[in-house]
């Protein structure tokens, strides 16, 4: 049995069917890309609304810890730094030593433990000696040391100006 | 003709009941010596419909502000009627879901259920399990106590530890540099409005694969050959059974949230310390426990940058254990069943060891 090819349709006087397809292909583009574009410029938009501004970054160089009589020796309190945590140690000889709070793990505020007389984040159990060096556990790097100055009955404590 | 048949008779004029429902009467469920553990994923799904109800009635008394949130947790406890009872109800029946759908996922792998045709209905149950997760994640933020701004502290900064999209990670969860008002905000509408919808919208889809390719019999119940061809009726034998064990779930749920209420801590202070024997839920504790584990540093990386890309690389390849079966050919069954009891060891023994040393 013969079979019939079935041939596209070349009917139309003007348009040969290969000039037909070509300008459809230049109409698919088209719309395509305009349908995309309509499309990227609501995702553009949203995407950078999920993530919110950047905050106004101000440094901080100094705050006020403490008063003079807020710690006995060998105790600690954490106390604002800007908008992070800091520590102020008391150690026992009546020294006071300072530094970020903020665990260089995973950002947990860490302690102050007194029988050790070193600082542990109890998110990881990461040590840190008084000087803020890493010692023990998964943090990676020291702990920021601050400086510490007495003025009257206020602990001032600021950033290293070496740093 | 009484009441309620004519209502049935109006509608069944106008919908046909009878076609509606011929793909439930219709179904079948095969019976052999490893049927129950199919049960585990209808048990989940009902302790799903528990958290909707309980959250929602959660939700006419919380305000999701960081001023307001941990005295209005504090209210429903303390306050309001039964208060107490449907906050440990929520909690419970979260810790019950999570637990039923990670059981559910190994009873799948070890029957080696996700074979083909069935890899969709595997990935879309790995997708339904890791929005359980967020679920669990999100919601534990928001009684805004300090166990709960630590977790989420932590939470929040291991994706933010990942290389290059890392920083924009971290921004996109907290709404901010740091976990705070906008961070409750973000995790409040993830919780009750984004994660429920796209949670609906995937269970239909795994519902609608499990529907279309039923129950699998598992390769060594179909080596026994002529046992095997039992079925039962799906309609209403093995809903029956389906409605008994979610009764079961059920009373053993209100036991543990009647016996064990879920507390309230302390609340949140941003700038204290973080308490000591701090540690996240249940079904995160084997990645806090790896956290804990891994060295400072790796060849020169941070370890904790090491570990956010190795649960997301774990996290891919269990998604795509079924492609990977396939591809590993005539081993890929014997791989298959090595990984997946190493999974379940690896993620039970982590789990264990920081539950007892935490």
């Amino acid at each position: 049995m013969a079979t019939k090819v079935v041939s596209p349709p070349t009917s139309d006087p003007i348009q040969p069917f290969e000039k037909r397809k070509s300008r459809r292909k230049i109409l698919k583009v088209l719309m395509g890309g305009s349908l995309a574009g309509v499309w990227m410029s609501l995702v553009y938009p949203l995407v950078r609304y999920l993530i919110p501004p950047a905050e106004a970054n101000v440094t901080t160089n100094e705050a006020l810890a403490a008063s003079t009589g807020d710690l006995k020796p060998n105790t600690a309190k954490t106390f604002r730094f800007g908008s992070h945590p800091a520590l102020l140690v008391r150690l026992p000889n009546g020294e006071y030593k300072s530094l970020s709070a903020v665990c260089t793990h995973l950002g947990c505020t860490v302690q102050y433990q007194p029988e050790t007389q070193q600082i542990w984040c109890p998110c990881h159990n990461g040590r840190y000696d008084l000087d803020g060096r890493n010692i023990q556990g998964p943090p990676p790097r020291p702990l920021v040391a601050f400086d510490v100055n007495v003025r009257g009955e206020e602990i001032h404590v600021s950033r290293k100006q070496d740093a | 003709m009484s009441g309620p048949e004519i209502v049935r008779q109006w509608i069944d004029e106008r919908v046909d009941l009878r076609e509606m429902f011929a793909p439930l009467m219709e179904k079948t469920v095969p019976r052999h010596r490893f049927s129950h553990w199919y049960l585990l994923g209808g048990v989940t799904l009902f302790l799903f419909g528990v958290q909707v109800c309980t959250g929602l009635l959660l939700l006419l008394y919380y305000r999701p502000s960081m001023n307001e949130a941990y005295e209005s947790v504090q209210y429903i406890t303390n306050r309001v009627a039964f208060g107490w009872l449907v906050r440990s109800v929520h909690a419970w029946s979260a810790d019950l879901m999570i637990f039923m759908a990670f059981a559910h996922m190994f009873s799948v792998a070890f029957l080696r259920a996700y074979r083909k045709p069935r890899e969709l209905t595997w990935m879309s149950g790995m997708v339904l399990l890791f929005l359980c997760l967020g679920f669990g994640f999100s919601g534990y933020l928001l009684p805004w106590n300090t166990l709960s701004f630590f977790a989420t502290k932590v939470g929040t900064e291991v994706p933010g530890r990942m290389p290059v999209i890392g920083h924009a990670t971290l921004l996109f969860m907290r709404g901010g540099e740091d976990v705070g008002a906008a961070t409750l905000a973000r995790f409040f509408s993830l919780h009750v409005v984004v994660l429920p919808a796209i949670t609906a919208s995937m269970i239909l889809l795994h519902l609608l694969l499990v529907q279309k390719f039923g129950m699998s019999v598992p390769p060594s119940v179909e080596k026994e050959g002529p046992r095997f061809g039992s079925k039962v009726k799906f309609f209403p034998n093995y809903f029956l059974r389906d409605v008994m064990t979610w009764s079961v779930a059920l009373m053993v749920l209100l036991v543990l949230a009647v016996t064990f209420p879920v507390e309230l801590g302390k609340k949140a202070d941003p700038f204290g310390s973080a308490p000591a024997g701090i540690r996240p839920e249940w079904y995160f504790l084997s990645q806090f426990q790896t956290l804990r584990l891994l060295p400072a540093t790796i060849l020169h990386i941070d370890g904790e940058v090491i570990g956010a890309l190795a649960f997301g690389l774990a996290g891919a390849l269990w998604v795509g254990l079924p492609l990977l079966e396939g591809r590993l050919g005539r081993n890929g069954s014997r791989w298959a069943r090595i990984s997946v009891l190493g999974a379940l060891v690896y993620l039970a023994s982590t789990t264990l060891y920081a539950y007892f040393t935490t």
